[in-house]
């Protein structure tokens, strides 16, 4: 590999050159978001508009015996009032669409302070706010389950009655509120842990946390009299809000359109619906469009945060160095609903690792709290905090450095894991290698309570389906429409694949993202997926241009197509050297040689690239506050191809942040009630810029074979590793093995008071 | 519904007139009354700095104070930042060092970063982490902030020289 330098600390280690996919040019939309014209969702506006609010649950748990809100509808400018009863109730038999319509307006019950009871339309905010207030609820207060181990308990009051636990496959005889038990097997634990000569086993509990996107959620409706639905929201896929809308309104999706505004940041919270379905039945009653936007508050009560977890793990080590056995029993809480990322975590909790012997038994957990969305890597990180704390252990006691025994038992191709997945080509190893050569990993770390810490992470990357299509326009230039919403510069990163292939700078791609009327079918941007399968599908609509070039240039020269080769953006005939035309000459002859030229793809890759990524973390721990300082801090990623690595590295920056935000401050601060009592951004800690410094990256590439340019992705595993990294650096510093996250002052101060070694 | 107030005040350079309920903020004025959207709402309490807004030479977070707060005043929102045809340096920085993922942010940074570099064109990395403490960003990790300011604060200061 090649190394070479972005701005100052910023490494990219490089594998295979290109003439536009790795380079850095200006995104297509900077000028629009850097002088506040871009539109996000809030700023969509309509004549004639009603403005909605929704009046949530301020219990974690009751029965909803009645709903009177007479008074409300009788106050000057209310237009709409609705509850669960006006969605259709098509679907009530299967639990699923009855707990998707649930969890945006309650029906019998309400399971968390914070869930939508009833929508309101009118004339402004401050009105539709009044009215609120006038609605009375008669609610019976049933006990709350605050957490996972609280749900499994045998006395434990239970959400949902009708819930039986489905043990891989097999439905439970008893009211549960494990929805999924499952378990992975691998080789023979006990046979494994016999073998051992080192065995560490420790439990460990995460607290529930959010996205935090600036960006509240949002959502308008139109419910045209001419029965079609229109909205226009903040999503990270305005296809799966579509179907969502479309099972909840019980409404073909041909009569839905569903146009994507600017997004401010999802992190996979803004995959679910919550506004959008209100906004459309408030718009039905209204025959006006709606529009609604949460508050803070009711982004960090009524949105899905990503699980508290309660995770055991027990790993064995020979003598020499080699992980032998790994147990993990994992506990996540699902929120309301079923649906935790319990069945990521397993996949995630050893894969960094070749171990022979492997049990992985997982659990779902609903609890009274808001039914959890993904987050970055969903599920990872919180088992990762728990692995990578064990493997460290286990590497002092087999007398290693912790980067000597990751590298030792690193995963490579052919690793199979407890899933039943062998690696292909990974990166593993690579990215431990460029930790250990790191200049942050062998400078020297002085001064009282300061300590390092290292650890690595998995994720394991989607496909999923995209659609692009391209018009060559007169001049040379190519419109490319996408169905993928742009959260961190994917625009230019997929408009980068297609100018590749046409041999024309990324200025010449003028990327669009349209609406579901516009475009094929395309998932979500998340799971990584975005740059790799809408980027591969850029390349096909632009491959489809360019087929269709060569065969007008043939044309004009008379020639057969098979006999015009293209290369950097010229058209030549194989057989006259005079002949030749660069794709801007051509550009200009479309129109006499047949008419306007377009390319159009859809993709459904299989050829996922997995990622792994390190980080290096060093520490200081004020012992008489317990408040930990993120001195320095690395991040190394196996990305596969970084198509614009300043995004790369920024996406590389912002999970490791988040990260450190995770494993130092952030917490759904419960009260006994079960209600959040640190609702805003000063109390809900997120890190500032004064709490950082800057954050060093190393981007490796170790191209994955079933893309096109080598793209994995690179939008997750960032967040993985860092809190185990953090606090694998505590115990550095100060001698204490921290086992609950957030690893926050009064944590620490308790750590540090009971002198637990961990050991 | 209560009465609305009038408010004359001056912004990015115009005079501007407008109505609004003594409930509603600035940030709410100028928005869904004014029509200048550029400005974010990402807390309404003061606490994440995208409605950042510079009041009479302070930057203030325009969801604290209110419209009729305003009267009188004069406010440079984001959409004052450049200049006709031409982006300000901080703007083109953020541009040139990646320093936005989603944007939503990016409007209160500038704005708070414009104030800075008015006030101290040549600060340090920490007096600049400090002077956006008050700015919330999820999406970078703030590395690409810090450095875009810097390198604006260069840029400009090249230019002056």
């Amino acid at each position: 590999m090649t190394t070479r330098q972005g701005t100052d600390s910023n490494v990219v280690l490089v594998n295979q050159e290109f003439d536009v996919v790795g380079t850095r040019p200006i995104r297509h939309d900077g000028a629009d978001k850097v002088t506040g014209r871009a539109r996000y969702g809030a700023d969509y506006k309509a004549s004639d508009l009603l403005y909605g609010k929704v009046l949530r649950s301020p219990y974690a748990h009751a029965r909803i015996k009645s709903i009177d809100s007479s008074c409300a509808e009788a106050l000057e400018g209310v237009r709409a009032i609705v509850t669960s009863a006006d969605f259709p109730q098509a679907g009530s038999d299967k639990p699923n669409r009855r707990y998707q319509r649930d969890n945006v307006l309650a029906g019998d019950k309400a399971l968390y302070v914070g869930q939508a009871v009833v929508g309101v339309a009118a004339v402004n905010d401050h009105v539709a706010e009044e009215a609120l207030a006038l609605i009375n609820i008669e609610y019976e207060v049933l006990p709350p389950v605050t957490s996972a181990p609280q749900g499994m308990a045998p006395d434990a009051p239970i959400l949902h009655d009708e819930m039986r636990t489905d043990e891989s496959g097999e439905q439970g005889n008893d009211p549960s509120n494990v929805a999924t038990h499952f378990q992975q097997v691998l080789g023979d634990i006990n046979e494994g842990f016999a073998q051992a000569d080192f065995v560490v086993e420790k439990e460990f509990d995460t607290a529930t946390v959010h996205q935090g996107y600036i960006e509240p959620q949002n959502g308008s409706a139109f419910w045209n009299q001419d029965g079609r639905l229109h909205v226009w929201t903040s999503t990270q896929g305005a296809f799966p809000v579509r179907t969502s809308l479309s099972q909840i309104l019980d409404l073909p999706v041909s009569r839905i359109r569903v146009t994507p505004m600017e997004i401010g940041g999802g992190f996979g919270g803004k995959i679910p619906v919550y506004l959008e379905p209100v906004a459309a039945i408030l718009s039905k009653k209204t025959g006006r469009p709606v529009k609604m936007q949460m508050s803070r508050k009711e982004v960090f009560e009524g949105t899905g945060p990503t699980p508290g977890s309660h995770i055991k793990i027990k790993m064995g080590a020979t003598k020499d160095g080699k992980i032998i056995a790994a147990q993990a029993h994992l506990a996540y809480e699902a929120g309301a609903f079923p649906g935790s990322p319990v069945g990521a975590g397993a996949t995630c909790v050893f894969a960094c690792y070749d171990v022979p012997n492997i049990v992985i038994d997982g659990y779902d957990v609903v609890v009274n709290k808001p039914k959890t969305a993904a987050y970055r890597a969903p599920g990872a990180t919180n088992a990762a905090f728990a692995a990578e704390t064990v493997v460290d252990i286990l590497a002092e006691k087999v007398g290693m450095t912790p980067l000597d025994f990751r590298a030792l038992n690193s995963a490579r191709e052919g690793t199979r894991r407890a899933d039943g997945t062998s690696f292909g080509v990974i990166g593993s190893t690579e990215v431990i290698d460029a930790m250990k050569s790191h200049p942050h990993y062998n400078s020297k770390l002085e001064g009282p309570n300061r300590g390092r810490g290292v650890a690595v992470g998995f994720w394991m990357n989607i496909g999923w389906r995209s659609a692009c299509s391209i018009s060559v326009n007169y001049d040379g230039t190519i419109n490319l429409l996408l169905g993928s919403t742009d959260i961190g510069g994917t625009r230019a990163s997929i408009a980068m694949q297609a100018a590749e292939v046409l041999g024309i700078p990324a200025e010449d791609v003028n990327p669009t993202v349209v609406d579901t009327d516009s475009i094929g079918y395309t998932d979500v941007t998340g799971g990584s997926r975005t740059s790799f399968a809408t980027g591969w599908a850029a390349h096909e609509a632009a491959v489809d241009v360019r087929d269709e070039m060569i065969r007008r240039a043939a044309r004009i020269w008379e020639i057969d197509p098979d006999d015009v080769e293209f290369n950097k953006s010229v058209f030549k005939s194989k057989a006259d050297p005079e002949l030749s035309m660069t794709f801007k000459d051509l550009a200009r002859q479309m129109n006499d040689t047949g008419g306007g030229v377009v390319g159009k793809s859809t993709v459904d890759p299989k050829g996922v690239g997995v990622s792994f990524a390190g980080a290096i973390a060093d520490v200081e721990v004020d012992p008489e506050t317990g408040k930990v300082t993120v001195l320095r801090f690395t991040c190394i990623q196996d990305v596969g191809k970084a198509v614009h690595p300043s995004y790369v590295e920024g996406q590389m920056q912002g999970g490791s942040v988040q990260g450190i935000g995770w494993g130092l401050n952030e917490e759904y601060y419960m009260n006994p009630d079960g209600g959040m009592d640190n609702f805003t951004l000063l109390d809900y800690r997120m890190p500032t810029s004064l709490d950082l410094p800057m954050i060093d990256t190393v981007i490796v590439e170790v191209a994955n074979p079933g893309h096109p340019y080598g793209v994995r992705g690179v939008g997750e595993v960032s967040i993985v590793s860092p809190p185990a990294a953090i606090a694998n650096a505590i115990y550095d510093a100060m001698g204490v093995r921290m086992e609950n996250l957030p690893m926050n002052p009064p944590a620490v101060l308790a750590a540090l008071g009971n002198g637990s070694s961990g050991s | 519904m209560p009465r609305k107030t009038y408010v004359q005040t001056t912004i990015n350079g115009e005079n501007v007139e407008f109505l609004c309920e003594p409930r509603q903020s600035l940030l709410e004025s100028l928005r869904d009354v004014i029509g200048l959207t550029g400005s974010k709402e990402g807390c309404n309490d003061g606490n994440c700095g995208a409605c950042t807004v510079n009041m009479d030479g302070r930057i203030v977070t325009s969801c604290l104070v209110l419209g009729v707060e305003a009267e009188g005043s004069n406010i440079e929102t984001i959409e004052g930042v450049a200049e006709g045809n031409d982006l300000h340096p901080i703007q083109q920085a953020f541009l040139e060092n990646a320093a936005l993922q989603c944007g939503i942010c990016t409007p209160g940074f500038i704005v708070a970063a414009k104030a800075l570099l008015e006030r101290e064109p040549d600060p340090s990395e920490d007096r600049i982490r400090f002077w956006l403490a008050n700015n919330l960003c999820r999406c970078t990790g703030y590395d690409k902030i810090v450095r875009a300011v810097l390198d604006a604060a260069q840029k400009m200061q090249e230019v002056k020289s």
